[in-house]
């Protein structure tokens, strides 16, 4: 079944279009990784995607509802939860805080309540009564993530969650994608880590100047094809 | 010495005033960063409330406060809902304009409804009540309570802000307005709930303004005046901060009368200067603003 599906969707931040008519679609259950350059339009897709701006009222599908027209809030109560880039935790809240605001316009029975998340993110629970800038950059991803997962969400968007971090502390991230997939979330990962990107997605879509260059399957992708699509050579 | 002693304590009572005035200004700005030049016009506004239901229904000064809170508390609601929230943005100069025009209509339509003459809220007996402190040092009862009001609003306003959910939305949104949406926070919602909120803390500040002193149509700016100078001596978002700017304006105040009696106002205003210059960012400022 088709969860989200974008058709023809654009994107402006103002004058400047950043988005050229961009198709993607995503099946319940799928992990999607979105690749491409700095600049291609990755992470203003998500935006799009989560409400964050603007895009025509048909553009956007989720569950089968046109979601284009609807604010972040009211997006998000949907089911579609965002991790930004660079994690923008709310510095005047606790670590704890931070991960009950999560569901804060969303509190639906599901897989990840506040002790599942303190399960998958045992550090979390140590801190958790920390202020939200005393922790490491990795701690703030987990928390970043954790918030997100807090309302149960049927879509995660996650960008460029492997960002700042240390090689092995994107490996910790990335073991647990696969742990929230399982409970039955489906994921959108924005990612210029290509090879961690290609590890857990189930489908590749490459962006270039706001457009997609190239999709389809990890194993059926060629690297020259990767390159080419990522490059535009 | 004693007479020292009699002066401090009184500006310490007065500041207890002034935070009152204060503090719907620094819970507005501390939420969605938005200077309110209303906000004495508004508290002048939640007095005449007061002085309306009290004489319209027979009460006293403090039951028609209980009437007016919710009636303040919807309009504060309304009138972000429907005015302020669409000056909200990038650019600071709309909601200055917009506030600006407010305060010249409310005070022109408080002229109109209660003409310029002056108006004062009874207290009863409360008012020349008084509590001994010290052989020849006592104290009123109207201004202990400002300040025992001031506390109790400070402890109450903390107590929503740091032990709820809708506080924490309040501090989400004033972290990052952007990042609460995806929480699934309305802002526009959450501001004027706080604006609602803010209302009733102002309705709190003018009954003490209104049984205190006279009031009339045209006192608002100079409140607001006080107001600014408490929050910004304090640091901008914090409410005990904002506590301590007034009573550092009300002590200095009632110093500079006990020197000279025309010095009130001003060695108010040079205690609010002598801050600025040795911290900019006021007293208590918040880690992140």
């Amino acid at each position: 079944m088709v969860l989200l599906e974008t058709t023809d969707l654009v994107a402006f931040y103002r004058d400047f279009q950043a988005l050229f008519g961009i198709d993607t679609r995503l099946n319940e259950g799928e992990t999607v990784a979105i690749i491409g350059a700095n600049g291609a339009g990755k992470s203003t897709y998500l935006k799009a995607v989560a409400g964050l701006l603007p895009s025509e009222p048909g553009s956007v599908y989720f569950g089968g509802k046109p979601i284009g027209a609807l604010g972040a809030a009211e997006i998000m109560r949907l089911g579609i939860a965002l991790v930004p880039e660079g994690r923008r935790l709310f510095p005047s809240l606790t670590v704890e805080e931070n991960l009950l605001i999560g569901a804060h316009g969303r509190a639906v029975p599901g897989p990840w309540s506040i002790e599942a998340i303190y399960a998958l993110f045992p550090v979390l629970k140590q801190r958790r009564h920390q202020s939200s800038t005393t922790l490491s950059g990795g701690e703030q991803q987990m928390a970043a993530i954790g918030r997100a997962l807090m309302s149960n969400p049927r879509l995660l968007l996650c960008d460029e969650i492997s960002l700042g971090l240390a090689p092995i502390v994107i490996r910790d991230i990335y073991q647990v994608l696969p742990r929230i997939k399982a409970g039955g979330t489906s994921m959108i990962l924005v990612e210029q880590d290509i090879v961690q990107a290609m590890k857990v997605a189930d489908r590749v879509y490459c962006f270039q100047e706001g457009r997609v260059s190239l999709s389809g399957s990890p194993s059926a992708l060629t690297r020259e094809q990767i390159h080419a699509a990522y490059f535009g050579t | 010495m004693l007479a020292l002693l009699d002066t401090v304590i009184q500006g310490v009572l007065l500041g207890g005033l002034y935070a009152l005035f204060a503090l719907g200004l620094s819970l507005i700005f501390g939420i969605m960063r938005l200077v309110n030049l209303a906000h004495g016009d508004l508290i002048v506004l939640a007095a005449f409330v007061i002085f309306a239901l009290a004489k319209a229904l027979g009460l006293n000064s403090f039951g028609a406060l209980v009437l007016a809170a919710p009636v303040l508390f919807g309009f504060g609601y309304a009138l972000q809902h429907f005015v302020l929230n669409r000056t909200l943005g990038r650019d600071i100069l709309p909601p200055l304009l917009v506030t600006f025009g407010l305060s010249i209509i409310i005070q022109n339509g408080l002229l109109e409804a209660f003409s310029a003459d002056t108006k004062r809220l009874s207290a009863g007996a409360l008012e020349t009540a008084s509590v001994s402190l010290l052989p020849g040092l006592a104290v009123g009862v109207m201004p202990l309570l400002t300040l025992a009001s001031a506390v109790g609003v400070i402890f109450a306003l903390n107590y929503l802000f740091y032990r709820t959910p809708i506080g924490r939305a309040f501090r989400a949104t004033s972290d990052d307005p952007e990042i609460a949406q995806l929480m699934g926070i309305d802002n526009r919602r959450i501001f004027a709930l706080a604006m609602a909120v803010a209302m009733v803390v102002t309705a709190i500040a003018a009954l003490y303004l209104g049984t205190r002193a006279n009031f009339d149509p045209s006192i608002g700016p100079a409140r607001l005046l006080y107001a600014f100078e408490a929050v910004i001596i304090g640091g901008l978002g914090s409410f005990w901060g904002t506590l301590a700017g007034g009573i550092i304006i009300g002590v200095a105040q009632t110093v500079g009368a006990h020197i000279n009696a025309e010095w009130q106002i001003l060695a108010g205003h040079l205690a609010f200067l002598a801050v600025l210059v040795l911290r900019p960012r006021g007293l208590f400022p918040r880690a992140v603003d």
